[in-house]
């Protein structure tokens, strides 16, 4: 102590070639900062501008006259005493009901999910677990490929393929409907449920399934009561991913669904979802208009779904984890 | 390497001033009507090189909003300005737009080939958009309900068949949506009771159904379209801000000549003059 009174601390002199490196390794993690933070930044700037856009709804009057909280979410009398939930912003009276563009949602992603959440798992589960090594190599890569199809080209293939046949096979009135619109859909998302799970199945570490068999499991128990509950928080992330595509999905929908603003929970029937609705009526509404901030307040309402939505789903694979591990981690 | 990145930089130095060129005219708007800007565009600039004439589409709602931002000098639109949109110019530019025809299209309405109904009023048409008739039977036809396809509401084609066909009624709420009039012409191809409308379109499995009027069909032949006759027939716009002056006034000039009506026609629209 005394000695550091008398001679100051100095620094131990560097080499040359140390201080070179030590001058690239800071360069490089500020830019690795100030690239995180510019992603941020941007996301950030984007909820900001979406969030002013739909703002107006509820600060100016002639908007809050035209699309009050009410009329989007109750029904309106749409003729006297007939009251209805519709989605015509463009009528002489503008009736903005949510309520149809809520359902037409639900509709065709629960479609989707119910497809593609088994499809999606057991496929994976089969690629981890059962198939051959050839197979698996050959597997993988066909089912990625299909992610890179763009959704307009499987909203294409939907509306001009899947929606006669399906038309046909299920005795629909229409041939553009929740179910088509559905299964295109799902086309979109299996690939992204496979692709997760098969990650989190194949990173189950090996020593488990080792002593699932020696304790005398079938290989068909092990993969169904020891790898599969292992890898659940995986598993769950992509159903959660494969959600957040299906909800926010517009092109494949906006063609294949009919887009009727009807409210019935048929599959046969047309469905108008809240994204194709943005992408339908965003090209030629009258900018700053009521019907403008309407379209941004649904985009809204769709970033706050899914991040509710990963809300939720975080907090349960917390619990989930902390059951398999005991508490331990 | 570095030479190349040094050529790359002095061409786009270069490429600046002409960018900033008082010889530009930008064109903006309406989908329907971007082939046939294009083409003005294309044969004008044949014959004046110095001019570089830009088209793009966006849907007429984008044009008529990029002249109020003053993006666009020239605003294509396929429906006639709003009067929001008109305040918005006053507001901004003290004017309230010039409004240019400049061509003529008429909304059609297709059934499947296999129809064989030929010829509707437009009372009935009403009725079958409004949600009256479900029913081919009920107008004349087979006994078959009738699945009816319909634009999305944002788009200058529903405007027109809302006023000039339902009288500003409501769309039925079964009335099915598509984005633009191929995916229209496309459903009613495939599927036998469905209807739908958009411009005169010229595709395999599907029919133009003539208007009933009194004792006469009217056919939407490009004749009765011109003169008027055809009662669901429309204009295309350009609007601007201003007077045309300058380049855009010689573009403008152009595409109302006679050799820039014969261009509406092919393009399968029909010439205001």
């Amino acid at each position: 102590m005394e000695q550091g009174l008398t001679q100051p601390v100095v620094a131990p002199t560097l080499s040359p070639a140390a201080r070179r490196r030590q001058l690239k390794e800071k360069a490089i993690a500020g830019f690795i900062t100030l690239m995180a933070f510019t992603g941020i930044a941007a996301l950030i700037l984007i909820i900001i501008f979406v969030a002013k856009e739909a703002l107006a709804l509820f600060t100016e009057a002639e908007a809050r006259h035209e699309a009050s909280l009410s009329k989007m979410f109750l029904a309106q009398d749409v003729a006297p005493g007939r009251p209805a939930f519709r989605w015509q912003p463009v009528s002489k009276v503008p009736k903005v009901s949510m309520i149809p563009l809520f359902v037409g949602t639900l509709k065709t992603t629960a479609v989707s999910m119910l497809v593609a959440v088994p499809l999606g798992i057991f496929g994976a589960l089969f690629a981890a677990e059962f198939a051959p090594r050839r197979l698996r190599e050959l597997l993988k890569p066909v089912i990625e490929l299909l992610a890179g199809i763009p959704s307009v080209v499987l909203g294409f293939f939907a509306l001009m393929v899947m929606s006669t046949f399906v038309k046909d096979l299920f005795a629909f009135d229409r041939p553009l409907n929740a179910m088509v619109a559905g299964l295109g859909l799902a086309l979109a998302i299996v690939p992204v449920i496979f692709t997760v799970s098969e990650d989190a199945l194949t990173a189950v570490p090996r020593s488990y399934r080792e002593a699932s068999l020696a304790l005398g499991a079938t290989p068909w128990e092990t993969a169904w009561k020891v790898v599969l509950p292992a890898a659940a928080p995986g598993i769950l992330a992509a159903c959660v991913l494969g959600f957040g595509r299906a909800i926010g999905e517009t092109m494949i929908v906006l063609m294949a669904s009919g887009n009727a603003d009807v409210i019935s929970w048929s599959l046969g029937d047309s469905a108008r979802s809240l994204s194709a609705t943005i992408a339908a009526e965003m090209g030629e509404v009258v900018v700053g208009s009521p019907h403008y901030s309407l379209l941004f307040f649904i985009g809204v309402q769709l970033f706050l779904f899914t991040f509710v939505l990963n809300l939720m789903a975080s907090t349960w694979t917390k619990r989930v984890v902390k059951k398999l591990t005991g508490g331990a981690a | 390497m570095k030479t190349f990145i040094g050529s790359l930089i002095a061409g786009l130095l270069l490429a600046l001033p002409l960018s900033a060129h008082a010889g530009n005219v930008t064109v903006k708007g309406s989908d329907t009507m971007v082939i046939l800007g294009q083409r003005w565009a294309e044969e004008f600039m044949k014959t004046t090189p110095a001019t570089k004439v830009q088209v793009t589409g966006g849907g007429s709602g984008v044009g008529l909003a990029a002249l109020q931002n003053g993006t666009t000098e020239i605003a294509m639109s396929s429906r006639e300005i709003k009067d929001a949109e008109k305040q918005k110019l006053r507001a901004r530019y003290n004017t309230t737009g010039v409004q240019i025809p400049v061509a003529k299209d008429g909304v059609t309405f297709y059934v499947n080939e296999g129809n064989p109904l030929t010829a509707l009023t437009v009372e009935q048409l009403r009725g079958i958009y409004v949600g009256d008739v479900t029913n081919w039977k009920q107008v004349g036809g087979p006994d078959a309900p009738i699945i009816v396809y319909s634009r999305e509401n944002s788009s200058g084609t529903y405007v027109f068949v809302k006023d000039h066909v339902l009288d500003g009624e409501d769309y039925a709420a079964s009335a099915q949506t598509l984005p633009g009039t191929a995916a229209v012409v496309n459903a009613v191809s495939k599927e036998k009771n469905s209807i739908g409308y958009g411009g005169s379109a010229y595709a395999k499995g599907i029919k133009e159904l003539k208007i009933k009027k009194g004792n006469e069909d009217i056919a939407p032949s490009a004749e009765n379209i011109k003169t008027g006759k055809y009662p669901l027939s429309r204009d295309l716009y350009f609007y601007l801000r201003n007077k045309p002056a300058g380049e855009a006034k010689a573009f403008i000039d152009y595409a109302l000549s006679p050799e820039g009506q014969a261009v509406v026609t092919k393009v399968g629209y029909f010439p205001v003059k």
